[in-house]
């Protein structure tokens, strides 16, 4: 082993470490305390002094998916016995299942709105990063700024006329309206990203696929696309974690159809006060996948973060 | 192998047609791809923004759009200006503003300095320290009240714990003066790992030679401290200020949740204040010449404080 004067001894190392690794517990309890509240009974969930050693059960689980209305003797004896294990969980709490929750619906919502604009964004953005990138644009420095300077406005500054405009239009509540809000909202950040990722390709590479024959247009796709690919993943992340996470725009032009779970979660409430562990399960649901997805493509998402800011 | 009859005709092709069998030029190329994007910032950032400063002119509200609209020139601004509350408002936008960042810079700094260290498993551990920040505010606010909650609450009775006070006799959200740091509190837990990262990416930036040769010089490790380490990582610490300060002056979704705004106005940052005026009062031109204001408060402070990065880049 090479002895270096910059290589930390290793007391440093422990200490440091020490350090760093008690902060990321700490701020891990928050995220701990969801994950956990999500799977107590309600009782377990508001005990002092708070319980961290109990007994697992689904009823948040169920209540987040499910409406429930108080039984009377009379309805408990028209349903009969419970036939699933569900029902069985809202029988103990003397409730019957009325129906599904709309906690399901809103998912989807998230879903379909999330991964509708990355995609679109990802389409729109690589192709003006290209265009930004290997083309004379005409006032391309005044583009560029243009772009960066609409992540300054605070969203509900432009919610006002944007609510107005989308209600003329008929976007008001849709999925459609979203996508493109979100698109719009991510593609300032995205072609920035994007630019300099194409950048770092070399430039010879399309010139000798021009030569062979290729139109620009295929160059574009067969040359420089995989070469991105990597850039545009990373890229792409960002924006669904933006439109993933969005709220302000969310709960101001969506209310039923189109609304995401972001404004729905903070609205479960139970039968009797707000349902902690329902909130909690809900709250994870929505949560986990993106842990998940950090954990998998951290580096990716870490460089991501401090290009994209740095390179400003 | 080259045909003649073949390279005569393509000679012969007129240059316009030639390019449309060879595929569009590249000036066109370039708008067919450059348009779509133009056209949706247009139509979604700068028209609204465009409208927004007209309807700020006047006496519009959305939920009368019978009422005959009126120009009302700068009164908007006038009263915005000259009420009081807004100040107020201003004020608790303030106090977060600074305390966040002051938190979130010391915090975040000390733990990229630790992780330069790059002790075993350090990225892991970053990775884990990122995970708030990755977070729906709206949902982590909202079970931060719960957190927060005087009887029951797991930060109450962690601080009750470490002091000895009775977890049901304070409530962070409930409280005139705890309810503003309440919101610091939750901010900096969730937007530390931000500052963390660009700092990181400062102190990495740092070429190690640089240190070998104040080694030589025998400079002590505290002297290398001030005089390498922090001028070199402070463009870096500057930017990440700046991100964090642009975005908490915008903040809305983790407070709104969190506090809504209260106890009185003590949390009521400008944005929940306009979404109000806007979106519960209908109070549609006024709340438009407050965006516009907010707007032009925030360009004007990032743009003076950018003149001063690139000074500090400069050097």
């Amino acid at each position: 082993m090479s002895f270096s004067v910059t290589e930390p001894s290793l007391r440093t190392k422990w200490f440091a470490g020490f350090l760093v690794i008690g902060y990321a517990i700490i701020t891990l309890i928050p995220l701990v305390w969801i994950i956990a509240t999500g799977f107590k009974s309600p009782a377990d969930s508001i005990a002092y002094p708070p319980v961290v050693v109990f007994e697992p059960t689904l009823e948040g689980y169920v209540n987040l998916f499910t409406d429930r209305t108080r039984a009377t003797e009379q309805m408990l004896e028209d349903a009969g016995p419970p036939t699933t294990w569900y029902e069985q969980i809202a029988r103990d709490r003397g409730t019957v299942i009325s129906g599904p929750s709309r906690y399901g619906e809103r998912f989807l919502n998230s879903v379909i709105i999330g991964f509708g604009s990355t995609a679109l964004c990802m389409i729109l953005g690589t192709m003006a990063a290209y265009a930004f990138s290997r083309f004379k644009v005409p006032l391309k420095d005044d583009l560029l700024f243009f772009i960066l300077s609409t992540r300054m406005m605070p969203p509900i500054a432009v919610a006002i006329p944007i609510f107005l405009m989308f209600r003329n239009l008929g976007l008001n509540d849709t999925h459609l309206g979203m996508i493109l809000l979100y698109t719009a909202v991510n593609l300032s950040l995205s072609v920035w990203l994007l630019k300099g990722f194409i950048d770092e390709i070399p430039i010879e590479y399309e010139e000798a696929a021009l030569i062979d024959g290729y139109t620009r247009f295929q160059a574009f796709y067969k040359v420089v696309l995989p070469q991105a690919a990597t850039g545009i993943a990373s890229t792409a992340i960002f924006c669904l974690i933006f439109a993933w996470n969005e709220y302000a725009f969310a709960v101001l032009l969506t209310s039923g159809n189109a609304q995401t779970a972001p404004p729905f979660i903070p609205t479960i409430i139970g039968v009797a006060g707000k349902d902690w562990p329902a909130v909690a399960a809900g709250a994870t649901i929505f949560l986990v996948p993106v842990m998940v997805f950090t954990i998998l493509l951290r580096k990716h998402l870490l460089r991501g973060i401090t290009f994209g800011a740095v390179r400003k | 192998m080259t045909n003649p009859a073949i390279e005569g005709a393509a000679k012969k092709t007129p240059d316009g047609l030639a390019r449309r069998i060879r595929g569009l030029s590249d000036r066109t190329i370039a708008w067919i791809f450059v348009a779509p994007t133009i056209f949706l910032l247009l139509a979604v950032n700068i028209f609204p923004l465009i409208w927004t400063i007209r309807l700020s002119f006047t006496d519009f509200r959305v939920n009368r759009p019978n009422n005959e609209v009126e120009w009302v020139g700068l009164r908007n601004y006038q009263r915005i200006l000259s009420d009081p509350d807004i100040w107020a408002t201003m004020q608790a936008t303030a106090h977060f503003l600074i305390w966040t960042i002051i938190l979130q810079v010391l915090i975040g700094f000390t733990l990229a300095f630790l992780i330069n260290k790059k002790f075993k498993g350090n990225d892991l551990w970053t990775t884990i320290i990122v995970f708030p920040m990755m977070l729906s505010p709206a949902v982590v606010g909202n079970f931060w009240t719960f957190l927060y909650q005087p009887q029951i609450g797991l930060f109450n009775y962690a601080i009750a714990f470490f002091t000895g006070a009775d977890p049901a006799s304070f409530s962070m959200i409930g409280d005139v003066n705890l309810a503003p740091w309440a919101i610091v509190i939750a901010d900096t837990w969730m937007w530390t790992p931000f500052v963390m990262l660009i700092c990181l990416a400062g102190l990495r930036s740092i070429p190690d030679s640089i240190y070998e040769a104040a080694e030589c010089d025998r400079a002590s490790k505290w002297r290398q401290f001030w005089t390498i380490t922090i001028p070199m990582a402070l463009p870096f610490l500057m930017l990440a200020v700046l991100f964090r300060g642009i975005e908490n002056f915008k903040m809305f979704d983790l407070v709104v949740q969190l506090t809504g705004g209260g106890p009185g106005n003590t949390t009521t940052l400008t944005s929940i204040d306009l979404k109000r005026e806007a979106f519960e009062r209908w109070r549609t031109g006024y709340s438009s010449a407050y965006a516009v204001i907010l707007f032009v408060t925030v360009f004007g402070l990032a743009s003076i404080y950018v003149k001063a990065l690139n000074k500090v880049k400069e050097r």
